[in-house]
């Protein structure tokens, strides 16, 4: 199965440019031999019943493993993807001196892992699906990395799913809140730690109907991608099913919409009572920041459906004073969680600040292949993805968790938040308060309820 | 059917942003009418008037500093870019230029990434202009209605400035046949220096009075840039009064789509731009010939 793509298209964007341009000298060697999998054919060392896949065994075979990570470091969702990157280069630097939070959760690792260090790769996506699978595939040809990670955005997620299961080289996911990245675009080769629109919605709504009684009149925000139609559907599916809510408005935009007051004009006459704003990154900074100057907050209830790190830094506590999210992590978390605690020390003492959920996932993510390639003891894509199948629980820094075998979705659980008051915070970084902590496993759909069937192990 | 108070709502949306477009869009126009240089740093130059405009107000606190910190400091970068760059890339070939300016683009916002981060500024606006005001059939954003004015008077500048003074005069010559003006005896390279400076302090000063409405962030200028090639090639390349009516065209026809589906505002955006490319190649008031 020979692929005719190249890793160098003719996508012209920003930076991306540069750093695809400089491996057009470097990349050329390993395409004349063959393709981009040309080198699979010169491997001698495969045991019998380990045939060559993928990057397997030659991305294994020196005394460093390499991982490649596909961020967006530029465009709306930037802020994210540098925090989720820190949360890599953490981890990745735990795996290596066999940090003790770490052997928390991955009691194999020693130093390193199966005896290599762990070297991490890291390129801009913009998140953008084209410009993340050009990345990975030039990462593959040149420097045949057994892991891949990386989206912020599901649209990329749900790309590099279906190159992962192409390559049959792994994928953990970044932040990825789709149903359709373990739903109906779910894969053998890839495997998401994080919560997503079902299961916020599972766990917002009884809140919000609580708060807010039933028969309530809501808007919509929502960006034009899978992630945004697939976490509307399920809070209103939820919302209108529990609650009787209605939608009387879903403004539909753009990823990258600057100017949101069109959008805000019809809400404004729509006659909502409260918002529920599933726009992300800078679009849901900006579109919180104008419904402001538009008068619609604080007259309408701000809902955040699926958290956005740094939102109430960069909007200010006093627009998310009182406002519920549903979110992955949040580091107060750490008054709950012994592990959670040692992540929030050692990341605030590299960083200087406290981590944001994304920063958490992408530790967690590490931390779990980790864990799992060094149970499996070897780098065998098949032993390394059975290993995760079956299932076993450990732990982690919101608690015990296991993946589930049928969707490769981890069951964990998802956090309550409600903005506190300026006045109300403890320090410069205490936005929010956690109010629950929601068991993972009711909040899931059945495995198969969104598509979801893996494909072949090889 | 139509809700006749959303209409009207959006209308007036549409002239805020239609306001923005065309003053961002007159500086890239002027630039690339006087000078055939296609400037992808022109989103850049948007982005950098914002961010100066925002340290200004930091130390200062004061949104008129602000603005007029915002907008020199582009118009001096705007000079001193063509001083030194530009200026050898007038006899090269479009493409080297694009490049050239393309690369600066990056150059600058990847600058700014590395000393701000990307998190988001805000300004807020001048305290009178705080809150909303009623306009009978709506309520708007202050600050937004302030901004119609403030951009229509940066127009009227500008109009003053191309139609009512000598350098103006030059400058149109200039748009017309710039061989002729240079045979005449009048030094082009420092006009084209003028040009590019006033066309970039254009953007700079749109960046910094839309701040209190777009927080700024790195990235901001790239969507604004498409947006204004769009209406440059509605109004008519090189044409200032062309970029006005394309910016008042695109900012209607984003507003009064999104009433009906928003996802469709841009793709409608762009049938525009395809019917004018086809029914009137050079633009609604271009001329034809120019560059």
């Amino acid at each position: 199965m020979s692929n005719g793509k190249t890793p160098f298209s003719k996508s012209l964007s920003r930076r991306h440019l540069l750093q695809q341009t400089a491996a057009t000298g470097l990349g050329l060697g390993v395409l004349s031999v063959g393709g981009p999998r040309g080198f699979e054919f010169v491997s001698s060392a495969a045991a019998e019943d380990q045939p060559p896949l993928g990057t397997w065994p030659a991305g294994s075979q020196g005394d460093t493993v390499n991982i490649g990570a596909a961020t967006p470091l530029t465009g709306t969702y930037a802020s994210s993807g540098e925090d989720e990157l820190k949360g890599w280069q953490l981890a990745v630097e735990h795996i290596n001196n066999g940090d003790p939070l770490l052997k928390k959760i991955a009691p194999k690792v020693t130093k390193g892992l199966l005896g290599k260090k762990v070297n991490l790769l890291v390129a801009d996506s913009g998140a953008k699906p084209n410009d993340a699978v050009q990345a990975e595939q030039t990462f593959i040809n040149q420097n045949k990395i057994i892991l891949m990670t990386g989206s912020t955005s599901s649209a990329v997620a749900v790309a590099l799913n279906h190159f992962a299961e192409r390559e049959k080289v792994l994928y953990v996911t970044g932040i990825s809140g789709s149903n359709d990245t373990t739903g109906k675009d779910c894969v053998r080769y890839s495997f998401r730690q994080n919560f997503y629109g079902e299961t916020a919605a599972n766990a917002i709504g009884p809140v919000l109907i609580k708060v807010f009684g039933k028969n309530r009149k809501a808007a919509w925000m929502t960006p034009d991608y899978t992630y945004g139609h697939t976490v509307t559907k399920s809070s209103f599916d939820y919302l209108s099913k529990n609650g009787g809510w209605t939608m009387v408005t879903n403004q539909v935009s753009p990823l990258g919409t600057q100017d949101f007051s069109q959008y805000l004009t019809n809400i404004a006459n729509s006659g909502a009572e409260i918002l529920l704003n599933v726009n992300w990154g800078r679009d849901a900074v900006l579109s919180i920041q104008q419904a402001k100057q538009f008068g619609i907050l604080p007259k309408m209830k701000l809902v955040i459906p699926y958290q956005i790190p740094f939102l109430a830094k960069e909007v200010g506590p006093e627009l998310t004073e009182g406002v519920y999210a549903a979110t992955d992590f949040w580091w107060t978390l750490e008054d709950k969680y012994p592990l959670a605690k040692m992540f929030v020390d050692a990341f605030y003492k590299k960083y200087n600040y406290r981590p944001e959920w994304g920063a958490n996932n992408s530790y967690m993510s590490f931390a779990i292949w980790a864990r799992m390639v060094s149970e499996a003891g070897t780098f065998y894509p098949p032993d390394v993805i059975k290993t995760y199948e079956k299932g076993e629980t450990f732990d982690s820094t919101v608690g015990p968790v296991h993946f589930r075998p049928q969707d490769h979705q981890l069951v964990r659980p998802v956090i309550i938040v409600r903005g506190k008051a300026p006045k109300a915070m403890k320090n410069n970084e205490d936005y929010w308060e956690v109010t629950e902590v929601d068991p993972g496993a009711p909040l899931m759909q059945k495995p198969d309820a969104f598509g979801c069937t893996l494909g072949d192990y090889t | 059917m139509i809700n006749w108070g959303n209409f009207i709502s959006q209308c007036f949306n549409g002239l805020v942003l239609g306001a923005l477009l065309a003053l961002i869009s007159s500086g890239l126009t002027i630039i690339y009418g006087t000078l055939g240089v296609l400037n992808l740093a022109h989103g850049a130059m948007f982005m950098l008037g914002g961010y100066a405009g925002w340290m200004a107000y930091h130390y200062t606190g004061s949104f008129i500093v602000a603005v007029i910190a915002g907008s020199l400091f582009v118009l001096v970068v705007g000079v001193v870019t063509e001083r030194l760059i530009i200026r050898s890339f007038y006899t090269r070939s479009h493409e080297d230029q694009l490049l050239v300016t393309f690369g600066l683009g990056i150059i600058f916002v990847e600058t700014v990434r590395f000393f701000f981060g990307s998190l988001s500024k805000a300004v807020p606006p001048p305290p009178p202009l705080l809150g909303i005001t009623s306009l009978g059939f709506m309520f708007y954003p202050t600050y937004r209605l302030a901004l119609l004015g403030i951009v229509a008077v940066a127009l009227l500048a500008l109009y003053f400035v191309l139609y009512r003074t000598r350098l103006g005069m030059i400058v149109r010559a200039g748009i017309e046949d710039s061989v002729m003006v240079d045979s005449l005896g009048i030094d082009v390279y420092r006009i084209f220096m003028l040009v590019f400076g006033i066309g970039a302090m254009a953007a700079g000063f749109a960046g910094i009075v839309n701040a209190p409405v777009v927080s700024i962030a790195p990235d901001v200028g790239e969507a604004i840039l498409v947006q204004t090639f769009v209406v440059v090639v509605i109004g008519g390349v090189g044409s200032f009064p062309g970029a006005v009516l394309g910016g008042l065209i695109a900012g209607e026809i984003i507003s009064i789509t999104s009433m009906f589906d928003p996802g469709y505002s841009y793709v409608m955006l762009f049938v525009a731009m395809t019917l004018v490319l086809v029914l009137r190649p050079h633009g609604l008031l271009g001329t034809a010939g120019r560059e």
